[in-house]
């Protein structure tokens, strides 16, 4: 069967048998790069025109529907004219910060792609301490946004990454506490023994009461994480006109554009793993004959359909609900989200122990 | 209470005040320096009640001007306008009843900006809609400008 | 007078709101003091769309001025017309056909209802949700499209003369109305589910921007602002014009004072603007649409006063005739300018979104308040 697994071990096999093992690592980490950096432009291109259908249909609109064949090109044609545009920089903006900024940004949304496994077998870095890394990467990102709002010198700015700042590292908390109550159960940090591991079905059925609780805050969590409405309290254009990217224009701009999207996927492709399987198909416990139909989908299919799915949700999430106000947003977390986060972890740990799920 | 209670109630508080009764609402006219203690007066007496006074203005009758208010109390029901006449056209001054109405304040504003009227014990007098540097008061009578001006 | 730019002495911070930002719904500046999130002084700026009006209407005769007010509240145009045409009424002791009374109330009726819709989708926007904005334009076109069909234009109106209208209604009118009497009901609940429900938008309205009705009264607010912290003030009830006291509507009061008594004012208001076009729709008077008029309008030396309910509040035209063709003195007491006096009141001491949400609820319209 032709599959991505099979596909990648080619063409190892095949540098393998032309240069040395060093020339190897270098060639296929070149090629591993060009792949993240082809996938970050991809996945822009077709969330945000996921973004503006799922918007017009929400808003009874048609959305984009000209440039290309049903206004496919839009984004491309979108991208193209703010690499065109003049990048501005203002003239007391710290200069070398302020140009930095988008980049932070951008890495990180990079670096968070190396752990997910995409399909059966083909995981650009499958590190055993993979969850962790989500964790520790993500948060860097906060970095970038805070960069750019004190570097652009103007107090929109300024007020949105100070919120970002805040939202960011209380929600982590709640992201990260969900995740550790869901690694009490699988009892790994390597997201490929995580998706072995349910096997004979997702987690978020065989943790029952405790995985539903961890997933609503997780996704919850992540919401306010990647600046989403209705936590988009970094930009709220209504209060703060775009908040902490208001001075940026053209590409730079599209970066912070770009890495919010690409964010977006990465969070859903970690709640897809975790919650549900990531590539594993729909099992049920030991039904081998429904098992093996449901193998006959490809696991990519898999994983790109529970991504899309819970991206889907997040943004129907952010065109129906109105925003929160900056205290509504942290009392919702320290007051709802992490209590209840702390205990939904004792209780998936007693059930952990007692061997009560399935 | 009636208009002609109203009038009695007046000649009370002030027995210099002048009538016109041929509008829809009882007109009082005073002159400007009578207007503070009057309008507290109107305010605070419970039989007058006068709550909502629902528009300020200025005229500018080309010798003088005068300050048009027209109030509402929402709990008697009755409507009375005082007009407060400023004789000095050169410097027209009047004392600011934004303590006792607050929606004055602005409307002062206007008045001050647009007519020139000096608000005495305004809280912040400045131009509201023009600028800083604006010279002159447009709705004056006397107010000419070549470049902006509409003439039919 | 606060400066525009750098920090108080306290290390506060001054924000320039406006005249460009998305949520002063035009050219409204406000100068705010900010203590990290928290507001601690609101001062408007003004004048960015000041066309001095009342100067302008002291040169055009009394048949022209009235166009002119269509540029104030463009959204509630009809009804400044209604306001201009009834104190040229007033003045002349014109009688107006009860045709043409019929015909107004139903204009300013739809009038009030489509920018109470407006009011309703910028509201959304202004607590961050989009999409109520172009449910309300779903609606709204269809007010737009019966008025374009009887008056020729879909904002500025220019439909009401002194005596009456400018001309009768469409022969297609009350096939549309009723058409959008059907539609608007089976969509009002969806509004409900979608904006008024919602657990957020409650958290986002109840208790913020509260104004108690005496404060609302001393700062001369009117209208839904007035309404909703229990004060009645109806013009409609309180002095009925063009046939008001005939109909069967109520006034609609709520006593919450915040921004959620606000809300649930208009959205209430709605379905009264409704049930009023509902009354007249199939009782429209036979009769002429105009009264017969002089052609040249010299109302006698005097002074004229009248007010109407516009979708924001309480509109006062105050004219002064020396007996010529052209008004001495002009002056309109628009809504939205005592309303926007309260703001500072409302939001002393509550958080930027609170200001946003407060300022959604007053209803601002910036040519209003400017003129």
């Amino acid at each position: 069967m032709l599959s991505l697994e099979n596909l990648t071990h080619t063409i190892d096999q095949a540098l393998n048998r032309s240069f040395g093992p060093t020339t190897v690592l270098l060639v296929e980490m070149a090629m591993l790069s060009l792949f993240a950096i082809a996938l970050f432009a991809v996945l822009g291109l077709v969330l945000v025109f996921m973004e503006r259908k799922v918007s017009a249909y929400m808003q009874i609109r048609l959305g984009p529907n000209r440039v290309g064949y049903k206004g496919l090109a839009q984004t491309a044609a979108d991208t193209l004219k703010l690499v065109i545009k003049e990048g501005l920089t203002p003239d007391s903006a710290d200069k070398f910060l302020f140009n930095l900024a988008p980049f932070v940004v951008m890495i990180v949304a990079m670096l968070l792609l190396a752990p997910i496994a995409f399909a059966k077998g083909c995981q650009m870095w499958d590190m055993n301490i993979g969850v962790l890394y989500i964790t520790a990467v993500s948060s860097v990102s906060v970095i970038g946004i805070l960069m750019a709002g004190w570097a652009s010198n103007n107090k929109y700015s300024l007020i949105g990454a100070m919120r970002s700042g805040a939202q960011i590292v209380s929600y982590e908390l709640s992201a990260g506490l969900s995740i550790i109550s869901m690694i009490v159960l699988t009892g790994s940090l390597q997201l490929s023994t995580i998706i072995t591991s349910q096997q004979d079905g997702w987690w978020i059925f065989k943790g029952h009461i405790p995985a539903v609780i961890s997933f609503v805050i997780f996704m919850i969590a992540v919401t306010a994480e990647t600046n989403r409405a209705p936590f988009d309290m970094a930009e709220a254009e209504s209060e703060l006109t775009a908040g902490f990217h208001t001075e940026y224009s053209g590409m730079r701009f599209a970066f912070f554009f770009l890495a919010e999207y690409v964010n977006i996927f990465v969070v859903c492709a970690i709640a897809a793993t975790i919650y549900f399987g990531g590539w594993m198909p729909f099992h049920i416990g030991h039904w081998e004959a429904f098992n093996h139909i449901m193998d006959f989908i490809p696991s990519v299919v898999w994983f790109t359909g529970k991504t899309f799915a819970l991206i889907f949700l997040i943004m129907w999430f952010r065109w129906t609900f109105p925003r929160l106000r900056v205290d509504q947003l942290l009392n919702l977390e320290w007051k709802y989200l992490l209590p209840i986060g702390m205990f939904n972890l004792l209780l998936t740990t007693a059930i952990a122990i007692l061997g009560w799920y399935f | 209470m009636t208009n002609e209670e109203l009038k009695n109630k007046f000649a009370e508080l002030l027995p210099g005040a002048t009538f016109d009764e041929t509008g829809e609402w009882l007109n009082v006219m005073i002159d400007a320096k009578e207007w503070l203690p009057l309008a507290a007066q109107l305010r605070n007496y419970f039989d007058l009640h006068f709550d909502f006074l629902f528009c300020v203005t200025a005229v500018d009758w080309k010798t003088h001007f005068s300050m048009v208010y027209h109030m509402r109390s929402t709990t008697l029901g009755h409507t009375i306008v005082v007009k407060a006449k400023i004789a000095d056209r050169s410097n027209p001054e009047i004392e600011s009843v934004s303590k006792i109405w607050r929606t004055a304040e602005f409307h002062e504003l206007e008045a001050y900006d647009l007519m020139g009227i000096k608000f005495q014990n305004h809280p912040g007098l400045r131009r509201l809609f023009l600028t800083e540097d604006w010279e002159g008061y447009p709705l004056r009578k006397d107010y000419i400008d070549e470049v902006n001006m509409i003439k039919l | 007078m606060i400066e525009e730019v750098g920090t108080t002495t306290e290390g506060d911070l001054i924000i320039n709101v406006g005249p460009q930002h998305p949520s002063t719904h035009g050219v409204l500046h406000l100068v705010i003091t900010l203590n990290g999130e928290t507001v601690k002084n609101v001062e408007p700026r003004l004048g960015y769309i000041h066309r001095s009006i009342e100067k302008m209407c002291e040169s055009l005769t009394y048949r022209q001025f009235i166009y002119v007010t269509s540029r104030m509240d463009y959204l509630s145009s009809h009804i400044n017309n209604q306001a201009c045409a009834l104190v040229v009424e007033k003045a002349l002791k014109i009688e107006v056909p009860e045709r043409a009374q019929a015909i107004r109330v139903l204009m300013a009726e739809l009038t009030r209802m489509a920018s109470h819709l407006l009011w309703w989708g910028a509201l959304g926007m202004d607590v961050g949700a989009f999409t109520p904005f172009f449910h309300a334009f779903r609606e709204r076109e269809l007010i737009n499209d019966i008025m374009e069909e009887t008056c020729g234009t879909r904002l500025t109106m220019n439909y009401m003369v002194p005596g009456g209208v400018m001309a009768d209604l469409h022969p297609d009118f009350q096939k549309k109305v009723k058409e959008f009497i059907t539609m608007f009901k089976s969509k009002i609940d969806e509004y409900d589910t979608l904006v008024t429900g919602n657990i957020i938008f409650q958290n986002r309205m109840k208790g913020v921007g509260y104004i108690s009705g005496e404060d609302a009264l001393s700062y001369g607010c009117t209208g839904p602002v007035l309404r909703a912290s229990g004060v009645k003030c109806d013009i409609r009830k309180l002095a009925p014009y063009d046939g008001y006291d005939k109909l069967q509507f109520e006034e609609v009061i709520e006593t919450g004072g915040d921004s959620y008594a606000r809300y649930l004012v208009r959205m209430r208001e709605l379905k009264q603007s409704l049930s009023i076009i509902e009354q007249l729709l199939d009782n429209i008077p036979e009769g002429d649409f105009q009264a017969k008029t002089k052609a040249v309008l010299k109302p006698p030396k005097g002074e004229f006063y009248t007010r109407v309910e516009t979708a924001r509040g309480e509109l006062g035209v105050y004219v002064i005739s020396e007996g010529g063709l052209t008004p001495y003195r002009i002056k309109f007491r628009s809504p939205g300018f005592s309303n926007l006096s309260a703001l500072h009141h409302m939001t002393k001491g509550s958080k930027i979104g609170d200001l946003v949400a407060t300022m959604g609820t007053l209803d601002l319209v910036i040519p209003d308040i400017d003129r």
